[in-house]
């Protein structure tokens, strides 16, 4: 019988071989660093001018909390591309067969994927950085702000795992996480402020989880308000637990049992 | 004593079933083969052995514990090398074993030191530490194998382990079973090769559409089909009509003539048709090259055996 403790040390040795396979597969390393990095560099340099009327330090300053909302989402695809690839090879079999605790790959996946969030964020921040962003408030606000977006990340984490298990391949994995992220990231108020938005599409932005996210993340960087938009973030974050938690679960109980 | 011993296994996928009633029983020490066709529910018996998959009815037994109430207990004391790739292609092969080492408990020193004693016995050292996918066929199969054997399991479970192997990578691979039994190791496996288990099995369960079609040694088997197969190849293509029609005579049958080998052989009963056999070549002049009695091949059985159970289906 295996102990709760060592349940625990077997997640993390499997979140360790998903940290693992980032450093052996540069492919999975382009994939959380170079997105948030094209996109900064894309928004900034590219549309930044246009979007902003030429302030580009105000535009940087609201956009980098913005887009390391989308980042957390981006590195959570790789959760259920993982979790799909292990469960369609005999990788899962070979663990289901071991005395190790059904959950753990699950739980090592999740932590894996919040690893990669951190890298993506780490990379996004130096960067901004070079590029000229500085935080406006203190560390503990920061760190706060760091925590957050792992809360988020690990919230809408079901979601992926729920895909993961539900489709064929690792690559259906990508294409269906792409489309259904995309109307979150880019339909919000990332890159644009959404007063310049038709009605309908402004509504949406403005109820939008990563909208909210990224508002409260401005307040907890540049500084400004931030209770509003944080209690509709967390009422979001709650939500997709409620309705993806047990979806996940369920679809990956019948793939590992 | 027995390692594995199953009693009427069942299981249904949606409308199909996919087995209807296994009986196997595995000695400890020994090594017994599942024998069988594609679909004849070998995979399926590993599964439910392995943990992997509950039976619908039946009962199973891993080393005396139940499969359904007490799967942790089984787990940990199997190894299961299954037909898809059961290693992690992003991680090298050292990586894979560290993994399954700390999975399994292991310190990362202990964890480091099992995985080079085992990529040394497999002959994989030199390729510890590159990347899965330059690993040939034969080294992918072999570390499949060594994954299996991390926690020094009693019952080894291997699911067509030498299926896709060239000849001499599958030869190497039989040595290495026989190693492990030889060691005191348990082991079955499935395989859809009669060779295989002839070569392999001290016992083997004969399946076919989810039902055990025949049991026993290789052996018996090859004898339960009843009596032996007389053969004999004539020295000259010119005198193959002529001594199928004297083969025809002395054992009552239509002769099987091989035209590549000029091969000719019949199943025959009675041991004193070889030389009645060689005295009427003898009349007729014809001179052989071969000629003798023996048992019949396991693929002879296997196709009489399911060939029954079609008939008793039908």
């Amino acid at each position: 019988m295996s102990t709760p403790v060592q349940d625990l040390q077997h997640s993390l040795v499997l979140a360790g071989r998903g940290v693992a396979k980032l450093r052996r597969s540069p492919v999975r390393l382009v994939d959380v660093i170079l997105t948030p990095v094209v996109f900064l560099l894309m928004f900034v340099y590219l549309f930044g001018g246009a979007i902003a009327g030429g302030d580009l330090d105000a535009y940087l300053r609201a956009i980098v909390p913005g887009i390391m909302v989308m980042t957390v989402f981006q590195a959570g695809i790789g959760i259920g591309v993982s979790l799909n690839a292990d469960a369609r090879t005999g990788v899962f079999d070979r663990f289901r067969s071991m005395p190790v605790a059904r959950s753990a790959p699950l739980i090592g996946a999740v932590l894996a994927g919040l690893v990669r969030s951190l890298v993506s964020l780490a990379v996004l921040l130096g960067l901004a950085l070079v590029m000229g962003y500085r935080m406006h408030t203190g560390p503990l606000a920061a760190l706060a702000g760091i925590g957050l977006l792992l809360a988020f990340g690990l919230s809408f984490a079901w979601l992926s795992v729920y895909v993961g298990m539900l489709v064929k391949t690792p690559g259906s994995v990508i294409g269906l996480m792409t489309i259904l992220i995309l109307p979150l990231t880019f339909a919000s108020n990332v890159f644009v402020p959404s007063q310049t938005m038709p009605g309908w599409l402004r509504t949406w932005s403005d109820v939008n989880p990563v909208s909210l996210m990224s508002d409260a993340m401005r307040g907890l960087l540049n500084g400004g308000p931030v209770a509003g938009s944080l209690l509709g973030a967390l009422a979001w974050m709650a939500g997709a637990i409620a309705v993806f938690f047990p979806l996940a679960m369920r679809s990956y109980r019948r793939n590992a049992s | 004593m027995h390692a594995i011993r199953a009693e009427g296994l069942i299981k249904r996928y949606g409308g199909t079933t996919a087995l209807e009633g296994v009986d196997l029983e595995v000695p400890v020490g020994k090594v017994v083969g599942i024998l069988g066709p594609n679909g004849a529910g070998k995979t399926t018996t590993v599964r439910i052995l392995a943990t992997l998959l509950r039976p619908d009815g039946g009962r199973a037994e891993v080393g005396g514990h139940d499969v359904v109430r007490d799967p942790v207990r089984v787990r940990s004391l199997i190894g299961l090398t299954g037909q898809d790739a059961s290693v992690d292609e992003d991680l090298s092969a050292v990586e894979n074993l560290v993994l399954l080492g700390r999975l399994l408990n292991l310190s990362k020193r202990q964890a480091r030191a099992r995985a080079s004693e085992l990529l040394e016995r497999f002959e994989l050292a030199e390729a510890a530490g590159r990347p899965i996918a330059t690993l040939s066929g034969g080294m992918r199969r072999r570390l499949d194998l060594a994954a299996s054997l991390v926690g020094r399991p009693r019952i080894l479970l291997l699911d067509e382990p030498t299926t896709g192997l060239d000849p001499h990578t599958r030869n190497e691979l039989w040595a290495v079973v026989r190693e492990l039994v030889a060691d005191g190791t348990t082991v079955l496996l499935t395989t859809q090769h009669l060779e295989e288990a002839d070569q392999l099995a001290d016992r083997v369960t004969v399946v076919d559409r989810g039902k055990v079609a025949a049991e026993g040694r290789p052996g018996e088997l090859k004898r339960r089909i009843g009596g032996q197969i007389l053969h004999v190849r004539p020295t000259l293509r010119g005198d193959l009509d002529a001594a199928t029609r004297i083969l025809a005579e002395l054992t009552g049958t239509t002769p099987a003539r091989d035209e590549n080998t000029g091969l000719l052989s019949a199943p025959a009963d009675d041991p004193m048709l070889v030389s009645a056999l060689v005295r009427r070549l003898e009349q007729a002049a014809i001179p052989a090259d071969e000629l003798g009695l023996r048992l019949p091949s396991l693929d002879e059985v296997f196709l009489a055996l399911t060939a029954t159970s079609e008939r008793n289906a039908a």
